[in-house]
């Protein structure tokens, strides 16, 4: 299947959309921002629902305890801003307010990984997915583009318990269906191939297929899954691919450390150890720079999958 | 319920935190102590409390059309449990197995073994008042006139959470919400004068936009007369603070005017000292 796309938007603009959404459609959906609502999309949300949503200020431990509250008292809190501030500056409230008590809490965040591009390493965290798959039940979710943020938005508002939703600042590709119904935890089969199998989550979905285009005119056939959900791991679907390709690639905009990889890594082990290589940053902080450029630099796109899966294979 | 009928709770409750604390020699029994006459007062006069038919209480997550109290330090857990059993939401009995392998009744308390009262996990301190925060305002956003209440310690105003939610509860008009400090001047570390100043917390939580009220935290007739005058100034746009100066371990003499009762628990000696003090008039578990 050859894929295609007319627009490039950010996925944080799905977010909004699937917020305009659920202003509309589901009243038991409430909205919090820590002085972000144009980088989070929230205007159509705001302007449709302006009594279920709440102005925190820029005090995001505040805003995730306000969410556990409104949780307890029966509403579906979506508590938004930037990646960074959203996990790491907050762990301990998502610990014990919201997954030890088990609290039905949205933690959506924008802006996460490298793409965040010239605010520099303070704002781009790339060890959140880490973060948040280490806490019992909460379910981590890194949507590719614009429609399926959008509707993995819509589908979390539908799923009680809670989660995390990460996405990002750049335009990129919008290569899927428009309205496609969205299944936590179930992986994506793009590609069929039988040479190397390609798991990608995020932005790098859309790295993972222009990789796959110049495998195959090197004449090697890559088998692409888009995890859009870390965790619960699909690893039927993972271990469905893996027993015809026998090697396998993760790519992701994350630290290795505590990423999708990681998480593949501990599944094959224990089940079918298979040589895997890693797409992600190295245990290294970020920089200042134009996305792109910056995931040249960390060798997070098409032309170091392809070298990672030529590598897999010759593991094989 | 008559003063006199509050007291004897009260009795009865310390008598279950020395005894939970003592068996399994752990737990937090001075704080627990100082604020029991504030609990007895909220649990067995004041909160409006969602019950059966036959007038017994039965426990909601959500807390639809009842009131709701959260206990943000968390560390007094042995006086919470023991006004949730004595209040009809477990069995009294459950007391025994407090901090024991297997047990609902957890260091600190959790929603995570379904105890029946219990809504949010706290003793990371510094968060009730936000948990507490937004419930009130999911009650506004439903239109359900009942009250949340929240209890925390003055060591805790060291955190920063604490004063992020400060600042947002007047800002969002929270008036359905009061408050509590127990200024028991204590923390882990020593006096808190010494350990980290509150200086004057009337006067910050006046500047944040609450109404703030002063009690004896341990004379319950001032709680009663207190609490029902903080509930006549709900619903004016300010969310009120009750200052609440109590004594650790409150009612037992030699835990008393000492911060070394904070986390320790009474030998075999020490607790049949301690129980001589104390009345056992709801009967022991």
């Amino acid at each position: 299947m050859k894929f295609t796309y007319e627009t490039k938007k950010d996925t944080r603009s799905g977010f909004g959309a699937g917020m305009e959404y659920l202003s509309q459609n589901n009243p038991k959906v409430v909205a919090l921002c820590a002085d972000l609502i144009g980088s989070l999309k929230l205007e159509a949300f705001i302007k449709n629902s302006p009594e279920r949503f709440f102005q925190t200020g820029i005090a995001e431990a505040n805003m995730i305890g306000i969410s556990a509250g409104l949780a307890i008292g029966g509403y579906i809190p979506f508590a938004t801003t930037f990646a960074n501030f959203g996990t790491g500056r907050v762990y301990d409230q998502i610990r014990q307010s919201v997954a030890y008590s088990g609290k039905n809490v949205k933690i959506c965040c924008s802006h996460a990984g490298l793409t965040l591009g010239e605010d520099g390493a303070t704002h781009q965290i790339l060890e959140d997915i880490g973060l948040m798959k280490m806490l019992p039940g909460m379910v981590v979710i890194n949507p590719c583009d614009y429609n399926q943020t959008k509707a993995a938005t819509i589908a979390i508002a539908e799923y009680e318990g809670p989660v995390y939703l990460r996405f990002g600042r750049p335009v990129v590709p919008v290569f899927t269906p428009e309205n496609q119904k969205f299944e936590i935890g179930k992986a994506i089969h793009l590609i069929e191939g039988t040479d190397v199998t390609i798991l990608a989550t995020g932005h790098l979905v859309w790295e993972a297929i222009q990789a796959a285009e110049i495998l195959e005119e090197k004449g090697i056939k890559a088998d692409v899954l888009n995890i859009h959900t870390i965790k619960p791991l699909d690893t039927a679907a993972i271990l469905a691919s893996i027993s015809k390709t026998g090697c396998v690639v993760t790519a992701e905009e994350h630290q290795i450390n505590g990423g999708l990889g990681d998480s593949v890594a501990q599944f094959l082990s224990q089940n079918r150890p298979t040589p895997q290589e890693f797409v992600g940053v190295n245990d290294s902080f970020g920089e200042s720079g134009k996305p792109a450029d910056l995931m040249k630099k960390y060798g997070l796109n098409a032309a170091a999958i392809v070298e990672k899966s030529i590598k897999a294979i010759s593991r094989k | 319920m008559q003063t006199q009928e509050l007291k004897n709770v009260a009795s009865q409750v310390r008598r279950d935190i020395l005894r939970q604390v003592h068996a399994c020699q752990s737990g937090h029994p001075g704080g627990s102590l100082g604020c029991t006459d504030l609990l007895v007062g909220l649990y067995f006069n004041s909160m409006k409390l969602a019950q059966d038919a036959n007038g017994n209480v039965v426990f909601n997550m959500s807390g639809a059309n009842e009131d709701i109290f959260y206990l943000s330090n968390g560390h007094i857990s042995p006086l919470l449990y023991s006004i949730l059993a004595r209040r009809g939401y477990f069995p009294v009995k459950e007391l025994a197995t407090f901090r024991q392998l297997n047990s609902r009744l957890q260091g600190h308390p959790t929603p995570h073994e379904h105890l029946e009262g219990i809504r949010i996990a706290s003793g990371s301190l510094g968060q009730g008042l936000s948990v507490a925060i937004g419930t009130a305002q999911a009650k506004k956003l439903s239109k359900d006139s009942s009250t949340v209440y929240c209890l925390m310690g003055d060591g805790e105003q060291n955190e920063g959470q604490v004063w992020e939610a400060a600042m947002y509860a007047p800002h969002h008009q929270v008036d359905n919400l009061i408050a509590f400090i127990d200024e028991n001047g204590q923390q882990i570390d020593g006096p808190t004068e010494k350990v980290m100043s509150n200086r004057d917390l009337e006067a910050k939580y006046k500047a944040f936009g609450w109404t703030v009220l002063r009690m004896d935290g341990n004379n319950m007739e001032e709680v009663v007369a207190t609490l029902a005058h903080a509930k006549s100034l709900l619903g004016q746009g300010s969310p009120i603070m009750i200052l609440m100066k109590t004594e650790m371990g409150a009612g037992v003499d030699f835990m008393m005017g000492s911060h070394k009762w904070h986390g320790v628990a009474p030998n075999d000696q020490q607790l049949a000292d301690a129980l001589a003090q104390l009345n056992e008039t709801l009967g022991d578990y």
